[in-house]
């Protein structure tokens, strides 16, 4: 199963990321966990700068944009196939 | 090799096709922009009948030319501005200030904070982003000042009603008031009242690699999308804004408000800042009506004093920076702030 973590201190665009992360998993029928990650001592771990930013896996793949729909279905699908 | 050529061909379609409709776009935008004022006085004069140098008349001709024109200005003014943006990233920014000494860092953390693409959300990483990495306070503040200080709406929105040297001059005192508060802090040695927790962050070595550019295409494609988000943020202030301004432009009498809003009233700079405080985030309404004021006689470093203070001095930025500031610190920083600000309007007052 995927982990995929949502960093960001709780403000609009990170509402809409995490949104769009559900949305995605759901059309692709996955089972993956999604996790918010607001404390900032975990979110400077990963090095960012700009939020929200979007963890698969433990592995950063954006910061600082609510990446689109496709972008994440690319993302989710390279994870899966490395898993 | 083969594989490489051959993902290289779609790219370059795809952004010739981009620019061919952003050169399309161009032009009708060109063409729009340049019938509005015609149209406008067409439509308020002949279609509507009223007469010229009525009251009405003056009102309403305004507001049908400036609604259009500055919707149109800007949409245009902030893609172009985002498409620039996307050149750059927080963490590009982070790596150039590396190393650099106070002073030229100062200015350098200034110059950068207009054109990092950076939203007040992220102000806390970005700070433990950058005094971990060794980026001395006083630059952090620079940096963090300049964004909000000098306000991409605001910007755009001046330019449209006052001028392009109206605009200038607001752009570099913006920066000079980064440039200063950043080194007001540097020189104070303030960093034991940054919170502790800061400091004991451990800041991780990934961080997301810019493995390629975005293409052309991509990058009109956030600009796109960041400006739609933009305007549709302000549209309804402008057009409030606009009309409580042409109010104004129609039926306030000239000079008006010379003795309150004047060079003559000392108070009116500080009262100017007060006042804009509570108004944040509303440069796009505040504008038009300030420009209405300026007509009747209000100054213009009280003009720019209450811009700044309204896009710089806000509320909810400073409770953001409250999770990594002391008090001591916030304080001092809101306080270098205002008095720079205020300072700022007195001279201009002096100086035009």
């Amino acid at each position: 199963m995927l982990t995929i973590k949502v960093l960001g201190s709780g403000c609009a665009s990170c509402k809409r990321l995490e949104q769009i992360a559900h949305k995605v998993i759901d059309n692709m029928a996955m089972e993956a966990e999604v996790v918010k990650v607001t404390d900032y001592a975990d979110i400077m771990a990963y090095n960012v700068l700009s939020t929200p930013g979007l963890v698969i896996n433990e592995k950063l793949v954006s910061t600082g944009r609510i990446p689109s729909e496709a972008e994440v279905t690319t993302w989710l699908t390279d994870a899966l196939e490395t898993v | 090799m083969t594989d490489i050529i051959s993902s290289q061909v779609p790219i370059r379609n795809r952004d010739l096709k981009t620019f061919v409709i952003f050169v399309l776009v161009a032009t009708a935008w060109m063409i729009t922009y340049n019938v509005i004022e015609p149209l406008a006085n067409w439509l308020t004069y002949t279609l509507l009948g009223l007469e010229q140098g009525s009251h009405l008349g003056a009102s309403l001709a305004f507001f049908f030319y400036d609604v259009p024109k500055i919707i149109l200005l800007l949409g245009g003014m902030i893609f172009l501005i985002t498409t620039l943006r996307s050149f750059f990233s927080a963490e590009q920014t982070r790596a150039w200030l590396g190393g650099k000494r106070e002073g030229v860092g100062n200015v350098l953390a200034a110059g950068l904070g207009i054109i990092t693409p950076f939203c007040s959300c992220s102000a806390v990483p970005l700070f433990i982003g950058f005094v971990e990495s060794g980026i001395p306070l006083g630059v952090t503040f620079s940096f963090l000042t300049a964004t909000p200080v000098v306000n991409e709406i605001a910007l755009v929105m001046l330019f449209g009603l006052f001028g392009w040297k109206i605009a200038g001059l607001y752009l570099v005192s913006g920066l000079t008031i980064a440039i200063i508060a950043g080194v007001v802090i540097g020189r104070l040695k303030l960093e034991r009242f940054v919170e502790d927790f800061v400091w004991q962050i451990k800041v991780g070595k990934g961080g997301l690699l810019q493995t390629e550019k975005p293409t052309w295409s991509e990058r009109f494609n956030i600009a796109w999308e960041s400006t739609r988000e933009i305007v549709g943020k302000v549209w309804l202030y402008v057009i409030v804004g606009i009309a409580v301004g042409a109010g104004i432009h129609g039926f306030v009498p000239e000079s008006a408000l010379a003795g309150i809003l004047g060079k003559s009233a000392w108070w009116s700079v500080p009262a100017g800042v007060l006042l804009g405080v509570p108004l944040y985030s509303n440069a796009a309404g505040m504008i038009p009506i300030v420009h209405a004021l300026m007509e009747k006689g209000a100054s213009l470093g009280t003009v720019l004093a209450f811009m700044m203070s309204v896009v710089g001095l806000s509320l909810p930025e400073m409770i953001i920076l409250r999770r990594v500031l002391k008090p001591q610190l916030l304080a001092i920083f809101a306080a270098t702030l205002t008095i720079a600000i205020i300072l700022t309007g007195y001279l201009f007052n002096l100086v035009i």
